[in-house]
């Protein structure tokens, strides 16, 4: 029987369960006239009964659901032949385990079956059998069992109101705990990983080394192979395109929401605002091949009808493009901070006589500012978290330079270039990736924090 | 069918002579609406916010040295009058506003004028204290700055104390004045407006409710500050406290529904109102 059927029916229940409790609640007390001496509405009654009735049937489906495969599976590998089994390695068992599978749900399996297949087979449809017949009964005495629970809790005195609340805030937190725990997960497996590296690679080589050439060598003898894990060239390579385009998002995008939140007319503004937005909606791969294919190129052909040596694949170029992706960021938040700001600290500043542009550079500006800058931070740690950019414009040497005409390389493009074709999970060269990952990770977060700070101490400033 | 197309085709001038007999019979304000030494000059003043009227025909004048409060329910166009008087209906895109409105003898409708030294000679103080997010001192040292009013460090500081002072202010706040300004109380907060209204040498000062949002004790501060500055200032006061207009103003005009209805001396107003609608507001029967 479908676990979706079953899903339907146990919904079909709980909105029976609602509709018998929130009855009965009416009934004990003697009627729609009495309601009053309930304690709580007589929906809560029959929330709580329909909750009583689903909840319970519905956590046991979903560790039926999760488990019941794998118990199955056991019981049939344990009613196996020891013949057959026992000079079985696991992945031949497991193979073993799912030709069974194959055969009892009706597929083609990998092999001519043998009898003892064939006989496990019919096992474990059986056994599948049982465990439907149970998984319906258990489920519809747990539904019956709820409701006459909730049912005959369906009294005056039962503060019905109260337990359907706190059973909806158990809900929600175990909502909000698959997000945290997700986010948990992550940042626990990059940890450990990382901590696998560090045992390979110490810390402070990792933190402080200036050079970066990870390579580990399959031969004591080989040429190059001393791998070496200094960071410092790719923290400095993002750090100096993330400045490059900090250098054209900041100005631009601020200045470009003073006007739309300050002198633009409402026509100008309605167009406007949605052709800027449109930048941040472009994927980042095409602002790649535009850093790529015609940013990059034009500033080396620039740079030679000057007499300048830029690199054809230079941080100037990706931190240029990389400005124009931010500028949405930064304008937007910037304007949303400056619309912030309350119209009667203008009207202050007009009333004394003061113009526009005194009002804005003297008052709004500043009752703003610490908004910005949370904005502004916002937009650098997605600069420096920005990868498909810098894969495309900004080449895989280390330097360590803050030459902007140079070719540098990104933490973000150095774990790209680690984790994509063949790894093995033993060398230090893959490790590494989680290594960098996580003080990317650490980077970020701490400027994500400083930056919510500052826009929350700034929301507290007006009143 | 035909007499449908017929009334629709009627109706537009019937409504138009309807309103014109409206527009001619609350035209009229009972009262003086003139004052013996006039600083400001209003005759025929009509705002609209897109195609809502609401400001109709209100001529009035504001004397030299005296408070004028103007008073009315909710929605009657006092404070909408009193943002005509510094154009800051300017900042609303939706306003138009015709008629004309002179100071002394100069036409501040006039759009060749130049609102910023206007707004500095007639001062405005809004409705909920709104400091600037800065210092009590930068606060002051604001206006007089934008307008270069002072030539030294120790002129601007004799310019906020001043000020400060006038606004009976000095007292409670000369020990912090680098203190924000925000963190004033609600009527320290409207006074150190006040101060700030006075920092540029107002002629004429507009106050738009004062002290709505202001506990008694506050209020009859601001009150007792009102009645100095008048030996120097022309202020103009929208209140909807009736015992506030009587306390303060020597004028009161009565608005309601964007005509100004009847205006004159404070104690003629609210002892002897002519008006129909003045008289059961006074005596609360609306508003």
């Amino acid at each position: 029987m479908s676990p979706t059927l079953l899903l339907f029916i146990v919904l079909a229940a709980m909105a029976l369960a609602y509709h018998l409790g929130r009855k009965r609640a009416i009934s004990v007390v003697g009627g729609v006239s009495q309601i009053n001496r309930l304690h709580s509405l007589p929906a809560y009654y029959g929330y709580y009964t329909a909750l009583w009735a689903g909840l319970p049937a519905l956590l046991l489906l979903l560790l039926w659901i999760g488990l019941q495969e794998q118990i199955l599976t056991a019981l049939t590998v344990a009613e196996l032949p020891p013949e057959v089994t026992a000079d079985l390695s696991e992945g031949r068992l497991s193979l073993l385990v799912s030709d069974i599978r194959s055969v009892a749900t009706g597929n083609i399996s990998s092999g001519q079956s043998s009898p003892e297949v064939a006989a496990a087979a019919e096992h474990y449809r059986r056994l599948e059998g049982i465990a439907d017949l149970a998984l319906w009964g258990l489920i519809a005495a747990l539904m019956l069992a709820g409701m006459a629970w909730g049912w005959q809790h369906a009294k005056p005195s039962f503060r019905a109101r109260n337990r359907v609340e706190s059973i909806a805030m158990l809900v929600l937190i175990l909502f909000s705990s698959i997000a945290i725990l997700t986010t948990l997960g992550i940042v626990l497996s990059v940890l450990f990983e990382s901590i696998r590296f560090f045992q390979k690679v110490p810390w402070t080589e990792f933190l402080f080394g200036t050079k970066w050439s990870p390579q580990i060598a399959l031969r004591a003898e080989q040429v190059g192979a001393s791998g070496a894990f200094g960071a410092i060239p790719l923290f400095t390579g993002t750090l100096l395109i993330s400045f490059i385009a900090m250098l054209l998002a900041v100005p631009i995008g601020l200045l470009s929401a003073v006007y739309l939140a300050e002198y633009a007319p409402r026509a100008v503004r309605s167009w406007a605002k949605p052709v800027l937005e449109i930048l941040a909606g472009i994927p980042t791969v095409v602002y790649g091949f535009f850093a790529a294919l015609t940013v990059a190129p034009f500033l080396r052909g620039f740079g030679e009808s000057v007499g300048l040596d830029i690199a054809s694949q230079s941080a100037l170029a990706a931190g240029l493009v990389m400005g124009i992706m931010i500028i949405p960021f930064v304008s937007s938040l910037s304007e949303d901070v400056i619309n912030a700001v309350p119209q009667s600290l203008r009207d202050g500043s007009y009333a004394l006589g003061a113009t526009q542009s005194e009002t804005i550079r003297r008052v709004i500006f500043p009752a703003a500012l610490p908004g910005i800058v949370g904005g502004v931070l916002l937009a650098v740690s997605r600069a420096i978290g920005e990868t498909m950019i810098v894969v495309m414009a900004a080449g895989l040497a280390a330097n360590l330079t803050l030459n902007p005409m140079e070719s540098v390389t990104t933490v973000t493009v150095q774990i790209v270039t680690l984790l994509t074709g063949d790894q093995e999970f033993d060398s230090a060269k893959t490790l590494a990736a989680f290594a960098l990952g996580l003080t990317l990770f650490v980077v970020t977060l701490i400027l994500n924090v400083i930056a919510l700070h500052i826009v929350r101490k700034y929301r507290e400033q007006y009143d | 069918m035909n007499t449908t197309a017929e009334a629709i085709a009627v109706k537009p001038s019937n409504r138009t002579a309807d309103d014109l007999v409206q527009d001619q019979s609350t035209a009229t304000t009972v009262g003086e609406i003139t004052s013996p030494n006039p600083r400001m000059r209003c005759r025929e003043v009509n705002v609209w916010y897109d195609a809502n009227h609401a400001i109709k025909n209100v001529s009035l004048d504001i004397g030299q040295n005296e408070v004028i409060s103007m008073i009315g329910p909710s929605g009657c166009g006092k404070s909408t009058f009193l943002r005509c008087l510094n154009r800051m209906n300017d900042t609303i895109p939706a306003a138009r506003v015709d008629g004309s409105i002179r100071l002394d003898d100069q036409e501040i409708q006039d759009n060749s004028i130049d609102v910023v030294p206007l707004r500095a000679r007639v001062g405005m103080v809004f409705q909920k204290p709104n400091p600037f997010p800065k210092s009590i001192y930068e606060n002051i040292a604001y206006g007089p700055r934008i307008h270069g009013l002072t030539n030294s460090r120790a002129e601007l500081d004799e310019l906020v104390h001043t000020s400060l002072q006038r606004a009976g202010l000095w007292n409670e706040v000369k020990d912090r004045i680098d203190a924000p300004g925000t963190s004033l109380s609600g009527g320290q907060q409207q006074r150190l407006c006040i101060a700030r209204t006075l920092s540029v040498s107002p002629e004429v000062i507009l106050m738009d409710e004062p002290c709505s949002a202001l506990d008694p004790i506050a209020t009859a501060i601001i009150e007792e500050l009102i009645d100095e500055l008048r030996q120097q200032y022309t202020i103009a006061i929208v209140t909807h406290s009736m015992q506030q207009a009587a306390r303060v103003s020597q004028r009161t005009a009565y608005f309601h529904l964007g005509d100004l209805v009847e205006v004159g001396k404070t104690d003629v107003i609210f002892n002897r109102p002519q008006h129909k609608l003045t008289e059961d507001y006074i005596t609360g029967r609306f508003g």
